[in-house]
């Protein structure tokens, strides 16, 4: 999102202690950091690993959603997810742009998550199995990645904080849209209502899960949150999910799968019961039951779209020469 | 695949009577499927009527490090209008 | 009922050339194209609903537009059989698409001064639509038809798939002799300029078909178009009489 100009300008920083303690004290002032100013490399490095992660979460997160457009039940629904499966390519488009500004291709990071050295977020390596689960997906998925993306626009890496601000603009109609989704179900026949309840157990956990480990296992959160990339914790942010959702959930008359979910008055907060972190690191580490899918068929999109790719470059080619001669 | 297909940098005027603006960037093999990318990607939303692209390594950037000689000439206050003193009778100027 | 045949085979063809875009998402050969082509999926699918709208009021037996597109099995279907044609690769897709709106543009243009004020008011907005389809996918003509040896081959692979189903396009079918709607035949010219042009700067030419295919205007379609609806009809028939 940034004019390319001068990129990798940072390697040029000397990381002696007065840089840091100067980097630091503008992060500190809330100015913005820009692609061509100096930067620790370990700023520049957390960047490229979160805008990366964040850019491949939006391009895989098209598939488990895409899995319905073909199947939507109304031509009001099919025009309505595609629409939404079309924006969160955009958005993994808004992103790549932004980590192209800090020296990393796309191509490269394309690479990367095809050959598995890059994360994406874990939620999209759950499978889609009923119409439900696309109204899920936008009430709690999409739900729970506006509460993170949010301060995300306030982050001081501007072409990042750029970038979310247009992300987060397109995205209101995605939460509403899967809201609504889940209402005509929860409202419908027996058999609609089962289903939502279905596809709110399956979905529930993994999206409480989506704001990562608790503050006290988070190997990047302090550091991210010194500089401002990050400005909330995980904890923070999964309390604001939970304390949003549950009246929602309510409303529409379908039951959280969490026997020990409680109102707790002292802290304001609703309190819920143990997460199962077995099942978070090992979805994380690529155990999910739709990871070797998803990153076939990212893989095989790559690859079977290279003869286009190459065609492209190779007529650009022709056209320059052609205009070349003609002068 | 061998190459990478090209960054272009995308300008956008929202409405007449306004300037281009940098409004992101894309991948295109040529200025044609450029402008086409960006009329796809980034003008969803009725955000403009003009489309400006250009080769993101035509760009030349200024250097942060002369950010302090080049952006801060603030003594030269002469060049404000409020550094004039004119009297309230003579009305507006 | 004839003007009402007439619009649902135009419905037909945008719906199911819309579904047939819509199954590339998320798989594009570039991300930009990811974009590109459920813009025009879009834009099929609105055309469609408008199409079906307008098809139900006409018939006035209370069907709207999802009792059209969700309840006829591939019998009723009166689509074209270019629009059901599956993706296969991007250079039939592409081609599948500029055949179809290099056939809509002049009609859509015609069809803007129709008697029939709802024809306008359709016609007007899917013009313009496909004026882009045209471009962005004549673009990607030349460029797969001019560019490597293997792009340049699948091109010419998919015009040899692709043109036996044109001359269908042409056939006045439920259209012929009502006023709102022009003639389809009347096309012929302006569509073959269009091709040519592109064809021309793509390197590839106009094969000539000694065995044109039709048959999509009376039900009679291809194996694929069978899967296809089932799919696309799965969950709305399995809830009869649900609201979605």
């Amino acid at each position: 999102m940034y004019s390319q100009g001068l990129i990798g300008a940072d390697g040029r920083s000397e990381e002696t202690q007065a840089f840091l303690d100067a980097f630091q004290k503008r992060i500190d002032a809330e100015e913005k950091i820009e692609p061509n100013d100096p930067m620790p490399e370990g700023y520049r490095r957390t960047l490229v690993r979160q805008i990366g992660q964040h850019a491949h979460s939006e391009i895989v997160g098209m598939l488990p959603e895409g899995n319905w457009i073909t199947r939507a039940p109304s031509l009001r629904r099919k025009a309505a997810l595609l629409a939404k499966v079309q924006d969160e390519g955009g958005h993994g488009l808004y992103l790549y742009s932004a980590a192209e500004t800090l020296g990393v291709s796309r191509k490269q990071m394309t690479e990367e998550l095809l050959d598995g050295r890059a994360k994406y977020s874990s939620i999209f390596n759950y499978p889609t199995l009923s119409w439900a689960d696309i109204g899920t997906i936008g009430w709690l998925v999409d739900g729970a990645a506006i509460m993170n993306q949010i301060p995300l626009c306030r982050c001081s890496y501007g072409p990042y904080a750029r970038a979310m601000i247009r992300v987060c603009k397109e995205e209101s109609f995605h939460q509403r849209q899967g809201y609504e989704i889940v209402m005509t179900l929860a409202q419908g026949t027996t058999d609609q209502k089962a289903m939502a309840q279905d596809s709110l157990n399956r979905w529930w956990w993994p999206s409480i899960m989506m704001f990562g480990p608790h503050d006290a296992d988070s190997q990047h959160s302090d550091q991210s949150m010194a500089w401002k990339i990050k400005r909330f914790t995980n904890d923070e942010l999964r309390q604001k999910f939970i304390d949003a959702t549950v009246p929602q959930a309510e409303y529409l008359g379908l039951t959280i799968p969490d026997p020990d979910l409680k109102w707790n008055e002292e802290k304001n907060g609703y309190d819920h019961g143990p997460i199962d972190w077995d099942e978070f690191w090992r979805v994380v580490k690529g155990h999910g039951p739709m990871a070797k899918d998803r990153v076939k068929a990212r893989k095989k999109a790559w690859d079977d779209g290279a003869w286009v790719r190459d065609a492209a470059l190779a007529h650009a080619e022709k056209r320059r020469a052609r205009k070349m001669a003609a002068e | 695949m061998s190459a990478e297909v090209p960054l272009w940098e995308v300008f956008i005027r929202p409405r007449n009577g306004l300037a281009h603006k940098h409004v992101g960037s894309l991948h295109a093999a040529d200025e044609v499927m450029a402008l086409n990318a960006a009329r796809d990607v980034y003008t969803r939303r009725g955000e403009g009527n003009s489309i400006w692209v250009v080769p993101s390594a035509s760009i030349s950037a200024s250097d942060p490090d002369q950010a302090g000689e080049n952006f801060e000439p603030g003594d030269k206050i002469y060049r404000h209008p409020t550094f004039y003193e004119i009297p309230d009778e003579v009305g507006h100027m | 009922m004839a003007l009402f045949d007439a619009v649902l085979e135009l419905a037909d063809d945008h719906l199911v050339l819309g579904h047939r875009l819509s199954e590339w998402c998320g798989h594009a050969p570039m991300l930009e194209e990811d974009l590109a082509l459920p813009n025009m999926a879009l834009d099929l699918i609105g055309t469609a609903r408008g199409l079906y709208t307008y098809a139900g009021a006409l018939e006035g037996a209370g069907r709207d537009e999802d009792d059209l597109a969700y309840l006829r099995g591939e019998r009723a279907y009166r689509n074209l059989l270019l629009c059901e044609r599956p993706n296969e690769d991007f250079a039939h897709t592409i081609l599948r698409q500029f055949y179809f709106a290099a056939f809509m543009v002049p009609y859509w243009s015609a069809a803007a001064r129709s008697e029939d004020e709802t024809v306008r008011g359709i016609a007007g907005k899917a013009g313009k639509e496909m004026a882009y389809h045209v471009r962005h996918c004549g673009e990607w003509v030349v460029r797969l038809g001019d560019g490597t040896e293997e792009s340049a081959r699948r091109m010419k692979d998919a015009v040899e798939a692709l043109h036996i189903y044109v001359g269908e396009m042409f056939e006045e079918a439920a259209s012929a002799g009502i006023a709102a709607l022009p003639s389809r035949a009347g096309m012929r010219g302006e569509w073959e300029a269009t091709v040519d042009h592109v064809f021309g700067l793509a390197g590839l030419s106009r094969p000539v078909v000694p065995h044109p295919q039709t048959g999509g205007r009376a039900g009679v379609h291809g194996e694929a178009l069978g899967h296809m609806l089932a799919e696309m009809q799965s969950v709305h028939r399995a809830h009869p009489g649900a609201t979605w």
